[in-house]
């Protein structure tokens, strides 16, 4: 079982660091807004593992809030990036 | 039998998050990549956070993660439409194998 787990904390590692990949990389700011927003939910499921595997269920709540503000900060980004067209 | 269940499920939704993290990073747009990651991405945590719920049986722990699983699959496809929306509007080009653009076509029909 621990095997497993330590299975699963490499493959979101993974998956966290290809994001990271297309945060430095991205050719324009809408793929960085993306790959933020797609971070922001692979961290979630993550607090949510850790949280089973320590059996501490403070880890949800970090992934509560985690949530509600990657969302908020995603709509922040997406409205800046609408609105910066128009004023050019 | 509740824990191998809910393992099946976190594995499936970590190969979910495997497939949409490649397809952000090996897709040749935006559009392309919002469209791979974010189904991928939703899906695969809503399933892994599902996976922790009925893993650890019945506690508080289950119903945060329930909650936790609902506002993920609300709110990601609201901030995915949003992002595109963005993007159109500040001028990222499309990919040039790309063969609808409903945008320019409903602003072609307005123009007249």
């Amino acid at each position: 079982m621990q095997i497993l787990m330590q299975i699963f904390y490499i493959s979101l590692c993974a998956c966290c660091f290809m994001c990271l990949y297309r945060i430095g990389r991205g050719p324009s700011a809408p793929d960085r807004t993306v790959a933020i927003d797609i971070l922001g939910i692979v961290v979630v499921g993550f607090c949510g593992l850790l949280g089973l595997a320590t059996g501490q269920d403070f880890y949800l709540n970090v992934a509560l809030a985690w949530a509600l503000l990657s969302f908020i900060g995603t709509i922040a980004l997406a409205k800046f990036l609408e609105g910066r067209s128009f004023d050019e | 039998m509740s824990d191998v269940i809910g393992y099946i499920l976190i594995a499936l939704g970590i190969l979910f998050n495997i497939f949409g993290c490649v397809g952000l990073v090996r897709f040749p747009d935006v559009y392309n990549r919002l469209q791979a990651s974010t189904k991928c991405v939703t899906l695969g945590t809503v399933l892994l956070l599902v996976g922790v719920a009925i893993a650890n049986g019945t506690g508080a722990m289950a119903a945060k993660a329930t909650i936790c699983a609902v506002f993920v699959l609300v709110t990601s496809p609201t901030a995915a439409h949003a992002i595109a929306k963005g993007a159109y509007a500040s001028g990222v080009p499309l990919w040039e194998g790309t063969i609808v653009d409903k945008y320019a076509e409903r602003a072609k029909q307005q123009e007249p």
